[in-house]
């Protein structure tokens, strides 16, 4: 075969692969990225056919929009503390299950049973949201019969006769939502954090404890140093899930898309629901769509940029 | 890299190798009793919080065989009604049309999400040509944008092709947002196969597609496992996708809810007709095929997990 007649085969078996995933993904994902933009500067309400340019008018509206407001507020304590506690328990329990334990030659390792805590531990990762609702709605629930009220009331700390309401106090609902993410996340950051720290050549630990470092000292100054990246990474995740929360608030809390009570759990992405599916806004939608993009991408480079150190090579 | 190289060791045994321990005993011995006391602790930790995990998945399973009025009662009452008829409400109430739906839907999309990711990492990591990156991180940067910027727009565009509350239409939906992790994760995979086996087909006269499923998907298979497990547990998973385009448009159109919304509208509706066992029937009926598939395969999860986050 020639030269010529080869490339031109190979470009039509490149194209010929490219075509078709190509095609879906510009359909499907960016081709609606990119429509979001335009509808964002309508009034579109979506039925109707017809639409007409209002300028920058759904961001003005938005801004004095109460309830986005509020939502936006929660997203942003969500943003702080799901990163935090979810990345400060799987580091500390990382650790645990991967240098913990310790023998009197000196060598590094887990505390017993490691295996088994990763296997567990990961577990909620693999079940869907729907089910967490299913099951954390249980748990929550207002009377005895809610695991968490039947258990405080068993140990005596709540009264029987006045059990709390945790999805509908309004001081409890967002921190009860909060748990559900951490009780979820935990696993499948443990497995990420020990993953990287398997990567950590034993000598280093071993230099460690030779020079009589002890287990805080070696998590702070030899661990934590050496997966800094993970952390980093994990961060944006867990910013990323926190700006979401979706399906949690919607079906967990009360009101038309979650939200309640009296919106207290409201996130953004409920309120663009409600507006989009309920209240029939497409183009007021779709500027939230585009505010929430604006957070997120915001969210990344501030995180990628507040963490960033040296980075260290082993 | 190692993936799995933690000792093993019982509890017991780290502590008869501690007491065992020789050399200076003041020193060691204090360091000892710090070290239990920190063990204890950390091992309450660890135990409490596994604890957390399976207690809640354990209360959620008997509550299928207790009665309405024992779920209202206390959370802390033994089952009383030890038959399965729970679960056969739940699977009446639609938890089996659910099941099959997802089902239906998955069979399709996870093979297509495969195929298509695998072509078109393959090309983008072995061939190089004009725009080649641009295209990769084209399909990449996809991964970074929240669905929500999407939603409105997608509705419409599902619409006009007339697939609202069509398996086809949530099965192409399926594959295209899939595409980002699907091409990322396989691309870096193909990237190391190595390039002497691809000139030996050549040599042969093998064509580039004859390669390509015969010699190249072969070798990418612990990759392909990896990632098949992924799309598994996300498109099972997906909510929001089938929430917005598997609606009944009209009131004569059938159902055809994803098992994850049938969960949450068995919810809605049996807070309604108080028949609690049913739900909890319900989300155990969700939870045994993930059970099952997590035991089964979860080795090859968290060994993806960490090639995937650790390039």
């Amino acid at each position: 075969m020639s030269q010529v007649a080869r490339s031109k085969g190979r470009a039509g078996f490149i194209t010929g692969f490219l075509v078709a995933p190509l095609a879906l993904y510009l359909t499907f994902v960016i081709w609606p990225y990119v429509q979001t933009f335009g509808y964002s500067f309508t009034n579109w309400s979506g039925q109707s056919p017809t639409f007409d340019f209002v300028g920058t008018d759904n961001y003005a509206t938005l801004l004095k929009d109460e309830v986005f407001r509020g939502a936006l507020w929660h997203n942003l304590l969500l943003l702080v503390f799901v990163p935090v506690v979810t990345i400060l328990l799987a580091l500390f329990f990382a650790f645990m299950v991967n240098a913990g334990g310790r023998s009197g030659a000196g060598g590094v390792r887990g505390v017993g049973g490691s295996r088994v805590y990763k296997v567990v531990y990961f577990f909620p990762q693999v079940l869907s949201l729907a089910i967490l609702s299913v099951l954390f709605g249980a748990i929550y629930r207002s009377d005895e019969g809610g695991l968490l009220n039947g258990f405080l009331t068993r140990i005596g700390l709540i009264d029987a006769q006045h059990p709390v309401e945790w999805l509908n106090e309004p001081d409890f609902v967002l921190w009860a939502l909060l748990f559900v993410v951490v009780w979820h996340g935990v696993g499948f950051y443990l497995v990420l954090f020990s993953a990287a720290m398997q990567s950590v050549p034993k000598d280093i630990y071993e230099a460690a404890l030779l020079d009589g470092a002890g287990r805080a000292q070696t998590f702070f100054k030899v661990t934590l140093p050496l997966l800094w990246d993970s952390v980093q990474t994990s961060a944006v995740y867990l910013g990323i899930a926190a700006m979401d929360m979706f399906v949690l608030v919607s079906t967990m809390t009360s009101g038309q898309f979650g939200g309640g009570p009296d919106h207290h759990s409201e996130v953004m992405s409920t309120v663009l629901m409600r507006n989009f599916l309920y209240f029939g806004k497409s183009g007021y939608a779709c500027a939230m769509g585009v505010v929430m993009l604006a957070l997120t991408m915001i969210l990344s480079i501030v995180t990628l940029r507040a963490t960033r150190r040296e980075r260290i090579e082993f | 890299m190692a993936a799995q190289t933690t000792v093993i060791k019982a509890p017991g045994e780290d502590a008869a190798e501690r007491t065992g321990g020789s050399g200076r005993p003041g020193e060691r011995r204090k360091r000892d009793s710090e070290g239990m006391v920190l063990n204890v602790f950390s091992h309450g930790f660890l135990i409490l919080w596994a604890i957390m995990i399976v207690l809640p998945l354990i209360w959620l399973a008997l509550g299928s065989f207790k009665t309405d009025a024992q779920i209202g009662g206390s959370a802390l009452s033994w089952p009383g009604n030890w038959h399965f008829d729970a679960f056969g409400r739940a699977w009446e109430k639609g938890i089996g049309g659910y099941f099959a739906n997802t089902l239906i839907v998955l069979v399709f999309s996870v093979p297509l999400t495969m195929l298509l990711g695998s072509m078109a990492a393959y090309v983008l990591a072995r061939y190089p040509f004009t725009g080649n990156r641009v295209i990769y991180y084209f399909f990449v940067s996809g991964a970074m944008f929240p669905v929500f910027l999407a939603l409105v727009p997608l509705f419409f565009m599902v619409k006009r092709f007339d697939m609202l509350n069509t398996y086809q239409g949530l099965i192409l939906v399926y594959v295209a947002y899939s595409m980002p992790f699907t091409v990322f994760f396989m691309h870096s995979f193909f990237r190391t196969l190595p390039t002497a086996i691809h000139e030996a087909a050549v040599i042969d006269g093998a064509s580039d597609t004859r390669i390509f499923f015969q010699v190249m998907l072969p070798m990418a298979k612990p990759g392909l496992i990896s990632v098949g497990i992924f799309n598994v547990l996300g498109q099972w998973n997906q909510y929001i996708l089938p929430a917005v385009l598997m609606q009944p448009q009209t009131s004569g159109e059938p159902e055809r809810y994803m098992l994850t919304q049938g969960l949450i509208q068995l919810q809605y509706q049996m807070g309604y007709e108080t028949d609690l066992p049913v739900l909890f029937a319900g989300a155990t009926i969700a939870i045994i095929p993930m059970l099952a598939v997590y035991l089964s395969f979860q080795r090859q999860i968290q060994a993806g997990l960490t090639s995937a986050t650790l390039k």
